[in-house]
């Protein structure tokens, strides 16, 4: 368990982690849907130069990233093997009934290669140079606008908020009632698959009663402190868009305009 | 059955940046039908190594010899069973690993996963519900209808279910009432006496230290800074307020009382002790003014 990176957030004094969050989501979306409009390679070395210099930004250790990178390396190669094998056009090197290699689907192989490592670099350093209470208040902050068709923000950002307050919580409450159970006997690494399922039950039946035990607590707790719902309530932490905000939104513009004006080469 | 620790250490997440060194240079035996007391405290690594005892953890380095087995960091996952058979845990809060839609059913988990038959283990359950002072009815009833002390009585039945060797106890009785309190180790001193088995408590109550330990380990960041009996460790009481650690009620007493003057010849654990030594004082100084 301690080998996941993702969503774990590294508390640093960088300029990637001072900047706002909302500025790190849209500019985190905006390079995800950016690096689809990549044709050519002289994009991708614009994207990746410009991954590298946010990473840079971020005081980051970049062997981070890359074990962020390792255990989606399967997926990877699975894609790419696909379009390898499937792939039409271009100068055919080997056929054999349905599949064939050619000169196409090896390039595409390694766009979707480049594009999906970069795409896991800038999503992996927003998950690390953001907390996740910054998240949710980005996220908060930035689904206001729906507001207008009667879409609850408050409450999927309150949802989201605890949810994510818990998840540590949680997980180390799992970890306790497994080392119990083990400690009782059970053997969680043997077995086949329908004695490995059963061996769940005395792990998610605590863990559902313990959660639902602290929703009640949680919820009486709040009243008691007077929350009344998301209406009316002030904000203790401010989003507040900086310079440096403005400067990596800049970049990141100059980076998409560079990207469509080289789409044309 | 004894258990030793030698060099002893333990990291959490190595190579991470969450690395965190737990234990330090931890060497110590726990000798066998003893009460081990471990204090220390909050993260000083007390947790840790109660999960190396049963072998949940193994060291990242040194050996820990848990009867005639021996863990190392490349012992194998396998062939541990045996061996969680004989060191029983009860968790911190062990009330919220019931699971079972009763109670005997619960009771009897440990016993059937260690290949007693359904039977053997159901005579079991009646065995040990009794033994945690809880009346037989209850082991048809679910056990989240039953009260949080109650709860925790099923849950140390389940571990006393498996008839282990060695008891491990973290913290047994926190947010307990005193009357809980003083039950739960009442149960646990008898169960000692009678059947010769091993108890290591983890406790912030110095007063059950005093009362039932043999042997006390006083942890700090990750290392054993003191170890002995209790009386031994109790003695310096300067050196354990300065440990941010507590000694017992009586022991607290007597120091003040020995700081206006009064005489003692050895500091007192338990009230009993105490009594006898005012008393003492008293008759002493009486036979000097006759």
């Amino acid at each position: 368990m301690n080998k996941i990176l993702f969503g774990r957030y590294i508390p640093l004094d960088s300029f990637v982690h001072r900047m706002d969050p909302r500025s790190k989501l849209i500019l985190s979306f905006l390079y995800v849907i950016v690096i689809f409009f990549a044709n050519n390679w002289w994009i991708y070395l614009l994207m990746a130069v410009v991954a590298f210099v946010s990473i840079l930004a971020s005081k980051i250790n970049f062997k981070l990233f890359v074990d962020g990178v390792m255990p989606l390396l399967w997926i990877i190669a699975f894609t790419m093997v696909i379009q390898i094998l499937f792939g039409t056009g271009g100068q055919t090197y080997w056929h054999w009934g349905i599949f064939s290699i050619t000169s196409v689907g090896i390039l595409n192989a390694a766009y979707i290669f480049v594009r999906f490592t970069l795409i896991i670099l800038i999503s992996t350093l927003l998950t690390l140079s953001t907390s996740p209470i910054q998240i949710s208040d980005a996220l908060e902050s930035l689904l206001m606008p729906l507001r207008k068709i009667h879409f609850p923000v408050y409450e999927v950002a309150l949802m989201l908020s605890i949810a994510l307050r818990f998840v540590p919580t949680l997980m180390d409450e799992t970890e306790t009632i497994m080392n119990a159970q083990r400690a009782r006997g059970v053997d969680f690494g043997t077995g086949n698959i329908i004695q490995r399922l059963k061996k769940i039950i005395p792990i998610l039946i605590p863990l559902f009663v313990s959660a639902f035990n602290r929703a009640e607590d949680l919820a009486t707790a709040m009243e008691a402190r007077g929350y009344r719902g998301g209406a009316g309530r002030t904000k203790y932490r401010l989003l507040k868009w900086e310079t440096r905000d403005t400067l990596a939104t800049l970049v990141y513009s100059l980076m998409a305009i560079g990207v469509f004006a080289l789409r044309l080469l | 059955m004894a258990i030793t620790f030698k060099e002893v250490t333990y990291t959490y997440s190595p190579g991470t940046p969450f690395e965190f060194q737990a234990l330090k240079n931890i060497s110590t035996k726990i000798e066998d039908n003893s009460v081990t007391a471990v204090i220390g405290h909050t993260g000083s690594g007390k947790s840790t190594f109660l999960q190396h005892l049963n072998a949940l953890l193994k060291p990242t380095g040194g050996t820990v010899m848990i009867g005639n087995t021996t863990i190392t960091s490349e012992t194998s996952n396998k062939n541990l069973k045996p061996l969680r058979k004989k060191v029983g845990i009860v968790f911190q809060f062990p009330e919220n690993q019931l699971f079972a839609e009763t109670v005997e059913k619960d009771i009897a988990f440990g016993p059937e996963n260690f290949g007693s038959t359904a039977e053997e283990a159901s005579k079991i359950a009646k065995e040990m519900i009794t033994l945690v002072g809880l009346p037989e009815s209850v082991l048809s009833r679910s056990p989240f209808e039953l009260s949080g002390g109650q709860m925790r009585r099923v849950a140390i039945a389940g571990v006393l279910a498996m008839h282990p060797e060695v008891l491990v106890l973290d913290e047994p009785t926190a947010g307990l009432d005193p009357g809980g309190r003083r039950e739960i180790m009442q149960l646990f001193g008898d169960l000692q006496k009678k059947q010769k088995f091993t108890i290591v408590l983890v406790t912030h109550q110095m007063e059950d230290v005093a009362n039932y330990a043999d042997h006390v380990i006083v942890m700090e960041h990750g290392k054993i800074v003191k170890e002995g009996s209790p009386r031994a460790v109790f003695a310096n009481v300067e050196w354990l307020h300065e440990k941010q650690l507590d000694v017992p009620a009586s022991t607290e007493f007597a120091f003040e009382m020995q700081k206006r003057g009064f005489q003692f010849t050895r500091l007192p654990l338990t009230e009993s002790e105490l009594a006898d030594d005012i008393a003492d004082f008293f008759k002493k100084r009486g036979q000097t003014h006759e």
